[in-house]
């Protein structure tokens, strides 16, 4: 259309699409969770038999390594933002590290759970509840991971540039999201449901 | 106990007389022996609502007129005639003012509405229970009902009896809901509103049916594949009919006279069958409660929650086959032969 | 410059055979990530279950005409009347909405395409494969009584009846595991819309500029993130509990079933809004050029949209007054389900307002939307009624509800998409749809309509509960029930003849050119269809109404808009 008038704008700004998609997801994902969360906690001390939450050790260090993976995670965005892929690549290596010792510490978890407490998700309602609200999380945060592994993949290549570095905050806020929910997840089941 | 009336929904009960031509469409679709009809109220929640249905009728009638009004109007007014296509009209963007004022009505006529509607909430749900209650507990099932009345020592299907309550003797019937299986909902339209029977949630409501007679209503939450014939009938009794009705139901099973073979037959097969397994029947070795009681099946004027009549042909196709009148009712077909089925038909004519 | 010519790039290759020719075609249409291409694959998908549902809603009602009916076997019946639901509000309400957002926002912004293309077509995809799948129990899968597996819990599903004691087959699953497929895509889709509106309008499209569909379509993916999300995870929920042994909805383990009704209208309420805003954002845009106004009293209606949203979020429970909440509990839904009716009969006012002092061309367009503000007043107004808890003791569950959410849905959504079918046709395909054919579908199915649901009303009062394959003969309805399913028949035929108008205008309808209705947003700027690119150069904007301001240059918007 050419006889659109051109007016000299003001500086014409706008959100980076990526990020107002990924608060978007956040957002939706947030309203699954708080489901979730609110069976929990409407089941809390429903069920008519079988163990209890007392039987749950609270996993600290599995919190301490998955919180300290969001500071790595900061660490890696700052050093791309300046360039420096190396050690974006160290910290984003150590990111991914701290989330598998947080899956791998679940996964002892439950192994005790099932096998010595007997607790599974249909024992009761206490472990349905339990297993789909913490089991919700790690599924996220291993879809967490698959996406972390595949900018490590392409950092190892060399393909990684500080022109990503948007992206890298934006998959980051994924990231950050996941730890924020692990806060509420952990304080309804190890602290209040307790 | 007395109907409350409160002020301001007296005056409007004059302003709607206009309205009482609703009133007719019970009238209209009648010919029909029972119309559950909401505009025929007769028990106090019943008629409350209506009230207050009437009420909300005038309001909303109203803002109707305006808008539709207006909305008439302006299509005749503001059609575009021929040769008009010269000038676009004023363009008009707004008006802060007309704004204002078309929000603040509508939020006074809620305001409105909504004490009024609170009103009517408190009345009902919370309505205390009077000593001369009756309690009624009813269990949902699919696709029957079970009324049992603990003070009475009663358990019955399908058909409830209530006295009448009028003002000077108030004998409301308190009814307790519970669900054996999935969802259900008691709705009697004409003695009040519906309340859910939800497993593992008991609810409770009340109704005082001011004049005797047959009221019907169903089932009114879908719970399953024959919720449609999960249908209710209500007696409201004189307090004589209500005092033999229980007395005779408070009676155990009828033992069938002895010069009847067929019967007696009927009873022997009746109990080494499977029937056992689901029906009870006071006074004999059927202690089952996965279906109705049977005790006094000839009390009732319907078999299968309303399904069909209760006459000895229907009771035999029913025995043979439930699916004839609802398919897909949990009772399975006895598989009896005809003979059998014609002694057990003749026992069960004996259980009055 | 609209005369110089750039190569397109997609157009078949001329020297091709009309085989190979026609293959390319469909393959583009299968790979594509254009959102014109996508939208009108979501709108022509909706239009097909449409007609599906239609026959659904048909077979329905030839089993309700008289009582005792042996059209349809109970099971049949409950499949149907299930899957007429089901399909549409998902396969009918959403992807219309999508398809209507997809096409729209990004040319109304001024943007080449939405802004994650590839995610575009991905949610589709997600989309049409879950209804594919939702239709495949039909066919897969003996059930219980060797029906097909259609799902037959009713479309809330309510628990326990879905638990895998009382619903055996594989019924409740197909309609669980569908809708956590179609779920998936409509999430991609409202992420992207929210992207698109937000980070690519163009130069001087301020978001008090955008066009108000743009806006309703932004609030409308707002709402659906946080709505659909829970549908899910109650789904995901009802599969753990039939599939895992788990005991959310198991009451005899302590589970409860009004956390599923809970959980499923706190989805269910905002999912009827999520259908009307779209359907108000394209009255929004219709009424004021048909009556050659702006609208009236633009930032109000973006005020009252959003207030919806949020209100729409705290009234679910109205769905549940008779589950035997406390009173505190009744009055605050009744409070609340109240007040919504404040910001949508602003809209109301403000539609009648903008007709007010018009020129108005009553155009099929334009016959819709007055049609639909005709019908939208009526289902608030039987809306508030619903509202008031005790009448609800009565009304839930009876026909009369079904009349309301039939006036809201049929009767303004339905007439809201027709009248943007007619509108946007046009631009979408190059030709205008036939005037004569659109007045005999608008007047027949304005007419069954009426019929059909202002009758139902009647229905509900004199006691018929909602839910059943039939009714008692005795009971006074049989003579209504008739005259509903006569109804049902002519808007049957109208929607034949709208199907034909879109088939044979395609064909032989009259050129459009780039602005047939002389309209004002930046889609009539562009040709018809427009090009894969949208616009040439990227637009400037400097009101809400561009073209007028290019029309009437002595007297442009800008000069009074703030």
């Amino acid at each position: 259309m050419s006889t659109i008038p051109i007016f000299a704008d003001e500086n014409w700004r706008l959100p980076s699409r990526g990020r107002v998609a990924m608060l978007s997801l956040i957002i939706g994902e947030t309203a699954i969770f708080t489901i979730f969360v609110v069976a929990y906690v409407y089941y809390i001390g429903a069920s008519k038999y079988g163990p209890t939450p007392q039987i749950l050790d609270v996993p600290w260090f599995n919190t301490v390594c998955l919180l300290s993976s969001s500071i790595a995670i900061v660490f890696a965005e700052r050093a791309i933002e300046r360039g420096r892929i190396r050690a974006f690549g160290a910290c984003w290596a150590l990111t991914m590290l701290l989330g598998i010792v947080f899956l791998a510490g679940t996964a002892i978890e439950w192994k005790r759970l099932i096998y010595t407490d007997g607790l599974s998700i249909r024992t009761n309602l206490f472990g349905t509840t339990f297993y789909s609200l913490v089991g919700l999380h790690a599924t996220h945060v291993v879809v967490g991971l698959f996406m972390l592994s595949l900018v490590m993949i392409f950092t190892l290549l060399g393909r990684v540039e500080q022109r990503h570095t948007e992206r890298i905050q934006v998959l980051s806020l994924y990231w950050h999201f996941v730890d924020a929910v692990w806060v509420v997840v952990f304080t309804v089941v190890y602290i209040v449901g307790k | 106990m007395q109907p409350r009336w409160s002020f301001p929904l007296t005056r409007f009960r004059v302003l709607v007389l206009p309205l009482a031509c609703m009133r007719a469409m019970p009238s209209i679709a009648q010919g029909a022996l029972t119309t559950p009809s909401i505009l025929a109220p007769a028990s106090t929640p019943a008629h409350q609502i209506y009230t207050l249905s009437q009420f909300v009728l005038v309001i909303t009638g109203a803002i109707f007129v305006v808008v539709a009004g207006l909305l008439a109007f302006i299509i005749i007014k503001f059609h575009a005639r021929k040769g008009d296509a010269e000038h676009e009209p004023a363009q008009v963007y707004g008006s802060t003012q007309v704004e204002l004022a078309w929000t603040v009505i509508p939020v006074l006529i809620v305001v409105v509405l909504f004490l009024t509607t609170a009103r009517i909430i408190f009345a009902i749900q919370d309505a205390p229970k009077p000593q001369s209650a009756v309690d009624v507990t009813v269990i949902g099932h699919q696709f029957w009902w079970e009324f049992r009345y603990p003070k009475l020592g009663i358990v019955t299907a399908n058909e409830l009896h209530v006295p009448v309550s009028t003002p000077m003797m108030p004998r409301p019937a308190f009814l307790q809901l519970l669900s054996a299986d999935v969802d259900h909902s008691f709705w009697v339209p004409q003695l009040g509103g519906k309340t859910d029977l939800i497993p593992n949630h008991p609810n409770a409501m009340w109704i005082d049916p001011q004049s005797t007679g047959l009221y019907v209503g169903q089932c009114a939450q879908f719970c399953g594949v024959e919720h449609a014939k999960m249908l209710l009938r209500v007696y409201v009794d004189t307090p004589d009919q209500f005092a033999a009705w229980v007395k005779a139901q408070q009676q155990p099973g009828t033992q069938p006279d002895v010069t009847n073979a067929a019967a007696a037959a009927g009873r022997h097969v009746f109990e080494t069958q499977a029937c056992v397994n689901c029906h009870t029947i006071s006074g004999t070795a059927a202690k089952g409660v996965f279906g109705p009681d049977l005790t006094h099946l000839m009390s009732r004027a319907t078999i299968a929650a309303g399904a069909a009549g209760n006459t000895p042909d229907n009771l035999r196709s029913w025995i043979q086959d439930p699916n004839t009148f609802k398919p897909g009712a949990l009772m399975p077909a006895m598989q009896l032969n005809d003979v059998e089925t014609n002694e057990v038909v003749a026992y069960l004519a004996t259980l009055r | 410059m609209a005369d110089q010519t750039f190569p397109i790039p997609g157009t078949p290759d001329a020297s091709l055979s009309r085989g190979a020719a026609l293959l390319e075609q469909l393959h583009s249409w299968v790979v594509t990530v254009d959102h014109k291409k996508l939208g009108i694959l979501y709108i022509v998908y909706a239009i097909v279950f449409l007609l599906v549902a239609g026959v659904e809603a048909l077979a329905i009602r030839i089993q309700l005409a008289i009582p005792h009916n042996h059209f349809l076997s109970p099971e049949l019946y409950n499949e149907f009347f299930t899957m007429h639901g089901t399909t549409m509000v998902f396969l009918v309400g959403m992807t219309f909405i999508f398809g209507f957002g997809n096409y729209l926002v990004p040319l109304m912004i001024g943007a080449r395409d939405m802004a994650f293309p590839r995610l575009n077509a991905f949610s589709f995809w997600m989309t049409a494969f879950g209804g594919l799948l939702l239709y495949f129990s039909f066919v897969g899968g003996f059930g219980l009584y060797g029906m097909g597996a259609a799902p037959d819990v009713s479309w809330w599903a309510y628990a326990p009846l879905t638990a895998k004691a009382f619903s055996p087959g594989h019924n409740t699953d197909y309609w669980a595991l569908s809708l956590i497929v179609t779920g998936f895509g409509t999430l991609g889709a409202a992420i992207n819309t929210l992207a698109t509106a937000f980070s690519m309008r163009c130069r001087g499209m301020t978001l008090l500029r955008m066009p108000l569909f743009v806006w309703l379509m932004v609030v409308t993916s707002g709402l659906t993130l946080i709505v659909i999300t829970p549908l899910t995870a109650a789904q995901v929920m009802l599969i753990i509990d039939r599939y895992l042994g788990g005991h959310f909805f198991d009451t005899q383990a302590g589970g409860s079933a009004t956390v599923w009704m809970h959980f499923f209208w706190i989805f269910g309420h905002p999912e009827v809004y999520v259908l009307i805003l779209p359907a108000f954002g394209i009255a929004s845009e219709v009424i004021p050029v048909f009556s050659r106004k702006a609208i009236f009293g633009y930032p109000a209606m973006v005020a009252a949209s959003v207030g919806i949203a949020f209100v729409s979020l705290s009234v679910w429970a109205h769905h549940m007054f008779t589950i035997g909440m406390t009173s505190v509990g009744n009055a605050f839904f009744a409070l609340s389900t109240m007040m919504v009716g404040i910001p949508t009969g602003i809209k109301i006012f403000n539609w009648v307002a903008t007709m007010w002092g018009g020129k108005i061309r009553f155009a099929t367009p334009m016959l819709f939307c007055t049609a639909f503000v005709f019908q939208f007043l009526l289902a608030g107004l039987t809306g508030i009624m619903l509202a008031v808890a005790p009448w609800n003791w009565q009304l839930h569950n009876s026909y009369f509800v079904i009349a309301h959410f039939h006036y809201t849905l049929t009767g303004s959504f339905v007439f809201c998409i027709f009248a943007g079918i007619y509108y946007w046709y046009p631009k979408i395909t190059g030709r205008m749809l036939s005037e004569k054919l659109g007045k005999w579908h608008f007047w027949l199915f304005f007419l069954g309509f009426h019929i059909t649901f202002d009758t139902m009303h009647f229905l509900g009062i004199i006691g018929m509960p909602r839910s059943i394959y039939t009714y008692e003969p005795d009971r006074g309805w049989n003579t209504l029930n008739m005259i509903v399913s006569a109804g049902g028949f002519l808007q049957g035929i109208a929607v034949l003849i709208f199907a034909w108008n879109l088939f044979d205008s395609y064909f032989n309808g009259s050129i459009a050119g780039n602005d047939p209705w002389d309209a004002w947003t930046l889609e009539w700027s562009t040709p018809s269809p427009p090009p894969d690119y949208n616009f040439a150069e990227d637009p400037v904007v400097r009101s809400r109404r561009p073209l007028w301001d290019l029309k009437h240059p002595n007297d442009p918007d800008w000069k009074y808009e703030p």
